[in-house]
């Protein structure tokens, strides 16, 4: 059990796949100006990496032991067709959701934190449940760093930015910074 | 009277002569006893890191400054270089100081738009690049120098060549002695600040009085230290009491590192910490419980830097969440 708890919580905060590994940066940086819309497309990341977390245990315990070398297009093809699920369920639900998560929800589907946790997954040899603890935790951990910049980027609108720095730059030196901040927790959990 | 005795004039009636230079210069004022217990302490090297690192956050201000907001009389930039010097080992080179001062200065301040926009603290941002960039050189501690005169380390060492480094210079601060070897310092050398360390984190006593000094003033929302401390005592207080070999008690934990440091002087800065009191109590809660997270169960053994950043990201949250209600107003019924 303490082995489920410590996957979740270094998935979340040591190892957040955005502000530590940097992975799954592009809607970290594009769907970042409304913490609404953040939060959705966190709650999309968390539903897609659950998934795929679940279909590659299965792919890992039944397919993939008689090919191995077929294991990226295989996560790649579960993970392009999860997207278009989620995708049509939204449009459907959500038209609104549909058009401000815009060209970033079919992108999910290269967005390489979904992938990087299928590889990470099959390389630390997780299990199901293991799987699902690290799936869940990577994905809060998503949403958690894309809150954090929607709600610092709509603080910083009114700001008087130089020209310089509006738009994007200023995104990028944010999202550094809150990676400095995040180094801190460095090496946490790794003693205990 | 020759003055009418009518006024007539717009809202506010009611005028305070502060100002944000003279709250700023206040805090420079207020700083004087803690630079000079570092240059007590740590002798020329103190002094030339504090030179260099306002060099290097005024002369930023000054060359990038937007005009509108190129206010270097305003003090701000002055105290973002001394806070960030305090940060320091003694035995830094000046060039890292520099360049810690002009980063602080330049990427947590200036591309926000200046004063007041900034969402980290420039001087902590300053001290996290320079901890990321250089993990060797400001993890070097100094002991104890042959004379007061003497330099506590290669501070002329040039850029991007590594420093001479002594071995009988690296000590241990009072933090890494308990993390990594077990042994406590007694906590009567922490108070007094007879111990290694950087520059402002030895000498609790003075930092404090200073920190009276403007909370008597109103220059400092008191509530964020108290609620510091308040977390940090009983957090550590509790975990003492279940395994006292482990876990320091709270009167180290208060008095070692950096934490009177930040807690009065870099937590309160008035840009980057809440506007409401509950938020203010909240955002010191979080402070403690992260320095407690970090010192006990991270890989470094000083984890104040660390823990204000990252409070300083939540702080457009707890504003949100600790928004008072509009005197009379009622929650309205099923949405808009």
């Amino acid at each position: 059990m303490s082995e489920l708890v410590w996957i979740f919580l270094s998935a979340l905060v040591v190892n957040n796949f955005t502000l530590a590994l940097f992975l799954g940066l592009c809607p970290f940086m594009g769907v970042s100006s409304r913490v609404e819309t953040a939060l959705r497309m966190g709650a999309a990341n968390i539903f897609v990496l659950v998934v795929t977390s679940l279909s590659v245990s299965f792919l890992n315990a039944f397919v993939l032991v008689k090919a191995p070398y077929l294991r990226i297009i295989a996560f790649i093809v579960v993970i392009a067709s999860l997207v278009q699920v989620v995708e049509t369920v939204i449009k459907k639900v959500s038209p609104v959701l549909f058009r401000e998560l815009g060209i970033y929800l079919p992108l999910i589907t290269t967005n390489c934190a979904i992938l990087g946790l299928a590889i990470f997954q099959t390389n630390r040899g997780y299990g199901f449940f293991e799987g699902l603890a690290f799936a869940v935790g990577a994905g809060l951990g998503l949403t958690l760093a894309l809150v954090l910049m929607a709600s610092i980027r709509e603080e910083t609108e009114l700001a008087d930015v130089p020209s310089i720095a509006r738009g994007m730059g200023l995104v990028l030196i944010i999202a550094g910074s809150l990676s400095l901040g995040f180094m801190g927790f460095a090496g946490l959990l790794s003693s205990s | 009277m020759s003055e009418p005795a009518l006024g007539v004039s717009a809202s506010p009636h009611v005028k305070g002569g502060d100002s944000t230079p003279t709250i700023m210069w206040s805090v420079v004022a207020s700083l004087v006893p803690v630079v000079a217990s570092a240059i007590y302490f740590f002798g020329p090297s103190a002094a030339l890191l504090l030179a260099a690192s306002c060099a290097g956050a005024l002369a930023t201000e000054m060359c990038f400054g937007q005009r509108g907001t190129r206010r270097l009389c305003d003090g701000s930039a002055a105290i973002t270089g001394l806070l960030l010097g305090l940060t320091l080992p003694p035995g830094l080179p000046l060039w890292m100081a520099f360049l810690g001062g002009a980063f602080g200065i330049g990427f947590g301040k200036l591309v926000y738009g200046g004063l007041g926009q900034n969402v980290f603290n420039p001087a902590l941002l300053g001290r996290a690049f320079l901890q990321a960039a250089f993990p060797v050189a400001i993890t070097t501690w100094p002991v104890r120098a042959e004379s007061w005169w003497s330099l506590r380390g290669d501070n002329f060492a040039l850029p991007l060549m590594s420093p001479a480094t002594q071995d009988a210079f690296s000590g241990a601060t009072p933090l890494g002695l308990m993390k990594f070897e077990q042994t406590a310092t007694s906590s009567w050398d922490l108070v007094l600040g007879t111990t290694a360390g950087s520059l402002g984190e030895t000498s609790g006593l003075v930092i404090l009085v200073c920190g009276l000094y403007l909370a008597v003033r109103r220059h400092l929302e008191w509530r964020i230290p108290a609620s510091i401390f308040c977390t940090v005592a009983l957090l550590a207080g509790g975990l003492h009491l279940l395994d006292a070999a482990r876990y320091p008690g709270p009167v180290f934990t208060l008095f070692s590192g950096g934490l009177m440091l930040g807690a009065v002087y870099m937590a309160t800065d008035m840009v980057t910490s809440p506007v409401t009191h509950r938020g203010c109590w909240i955002f010191g809660a979080g402070i403690g419980l992260l320095v407690i997270v970090i010192r006990l169960w991270g890989g470094l053994s000083e984890g104040v830097m660390y823990a204000i950043l990252l409070m300083n990201a939540l702080v457009p949250f707890i504003n949100r969440a600790t928004q008072p209600r509009v005197f009379g107003a009622i929650e309205a019924e099923g949405g808009s």
